[in-house]
């Protein structure tokens, strides 16, 4: 089959959700680094300045992916969520480094989305606490700080593996169109992701893979 | 089918929430023990102090310029240059230092002046029972008593880890108490003011504790 064929992978809510965090997350951990790093503290200097912009982007952040969820398409995020939630036996088999077929996300992705919605919930209580703290002794904690660094540490850990995969890997920075267009070559897919392939055609056409090739026909028309 | 399928996505994400979330208590205790274990720590990228500040820049020292103006309840207000701070007896000593965020740093090398010697020329007045430093940084203050001034391990430091105060601790002078939180240990000092009564400093007004011992107040 020709390699011009795409299948639409995220939705447009999908995407929002994804972009809203991956930019916050770039101005947070650049205005963080000049909080945290005297050597950077100390070329920028404005600290108000710059702790005004890390704590209003951290507002901005949570109040745009809740917007985001709020406006779009719930229902589709809802089953993103399960997908992402339920691992199978193949995925199983795929964490113990074999070869497995995989879904619409392979097992590292959704264990990556797990993380990352893990370490984002407690990026922002332990930052609310921080800045609570400053006005309200009670929720002061010895250790509020050292937790709010450990994440940082882990999150960025977790990107720069995000960023190869995205960008540099060549078997797999293809997903990167995806998540900026919205769809993927078929032929990428159907070898990165094929039960989520076999599931596009039998929600589609209600039929066995076997008759694949029209329903794929169909989504890409409707998604470039 | 559904029979083969297992949650982990849940779990990993309820385990980490709950893992950060106790760390929040356990925290402080494992670092004292992984800071030990493992070079691959924030103290070796930090050096493990943060630079707070409050205004729009930091204050830059000149050395032919600076000034440490000592007035207010004194016989003789004295207005020394930075060689006269060192002229001055000196003292060394080695002290952890706390800020009530959260983060320590601990055997810091500081050389500086005891608070009797670098009062004893300006001779405050009997009435005279506590200290404001101003910083440079405006407009940033805090005081300390008189009596916790002259505690003996209290300075006004012009060194640290062996090579005069950096900039973004404070250079050319500030106030090192280890027994209370780092907000007392006000940087850039400029001026101090012999006062009948402490004042409330920058984050005093803002609700900090006045007396800021390590671990007794502030909530810790």
């Amino acid at each position: 089959m020709s390699g011009e064929r795409y299948l639409r992978r995220f939705s447009r809510t999908e995407r929002a959700l994804h972009w809203v965090h991956a930019s916050a997350f770039f101005v947070l951990l650049a205005s963080g680094l000049v909080l945290y790093l005297p050597s950077l503290s100390e070329a920028v200097s404005r600290r108000p300045l710059v702790k005004g912009v890390h704590v209003y982007t951290a507002v901005a952040w949570a109040a745009a992916l809740g917007l985001v969820a709020a406006l779009g398409d719930r229902r589709e995020l809802r089953r993103t969520m399960r997908e992402l939630e339920w691992f199978d036996a193949d995925d199983r088999r795929w964490l113990t480094g074999r070869r497995a077929p995989q879904g619409r996300f392979n097992a590292g992705q959704k264990l990556n989305a797990a993380i990352t919605a893990a370490l984002a919930l407690l990026f922002a209580v332990s930052g609310g606490l921080l800045w609570y703290g400053e006005r309200n002794t009670q929720y002061r904690f010895a250790s509020t700080i050292l937790v709010h660094d450990w994440l940082m540490y882990l999150s960025l850990a977790l990107l720069v593996g995000h960023l190869y995969l995205a960008v540099l890997h060549p078997a797999t920075r293809h997903a990167l169109r995806g998540m900026t267009l919205g769809s993927v070559r078929e032929e990428w897919a159907r070898e990165h992701h094929p039960k989520w392939v076999e599931e596009l055609d039998h929600s589609l056409l209600g039929r066995p893979p076997g008759r694949a090739e029209k329903a794929s026909d169909a989504i890409s028309r409707s998604s470039r | 089918m559904k029979s083969d399928l297992r949650p982990y996505g849940r779990r990993a994400f309820l385990g980490i929430v709950a893992g950060g979330v106790a760390a929040l208590v356990w925290g402080r205790p494992l670092q004292r023990v992984t800071a030990r274990l493992s070079p691959v720590s924030a103290f070796f990228v930090t050096g493990g102090w943060r630079i707070y500040t409050v205004a729009a820049t930091m204050p830059r020292f000149d050395q032919d310029r600076w000034r440490l103006r000592i007035d207010g309840l004194v016989e003789h207000p004295q207005e020394l240059t930075y060689r006269e701070l060192l002229k001055l007896p000196q003292a060394t000593q080695v002290s952890t230092f706390h800020c009530v965020t959260g983060w320590t740093v601990q055997n810091v090398h500081w050389q500086g002046v005891r608070f009797a010697d670098l009062l004893a020329a300006a001779k405050p007045l009997p009435s005279a029972k506590a200290l404001t430093f101003v910083s440079a940084e405006e407009p940033y203050a805090d005081s300390l008593t008189l009596e916790q001034a002259l505690l003996p391990d209290v300075m006004l430091a012009h060194s640290m880890d062996g090579r005069p105060l950096t900039r973004p601790h404070g250079a050319p002078a500030r106030v090192v108490i280890p027994e209370m939180y780092g907000y007392k240990n006000v940087k850039w000092v400029g001026r101090i003011e012999l006062t009948a009564a402490p004042a409330d400093g920058y984050w005093e007004v803002r609700g900090y504790d006045r007396d800021a011992y390590v671990g007794h107040s502030n909530g810790h």
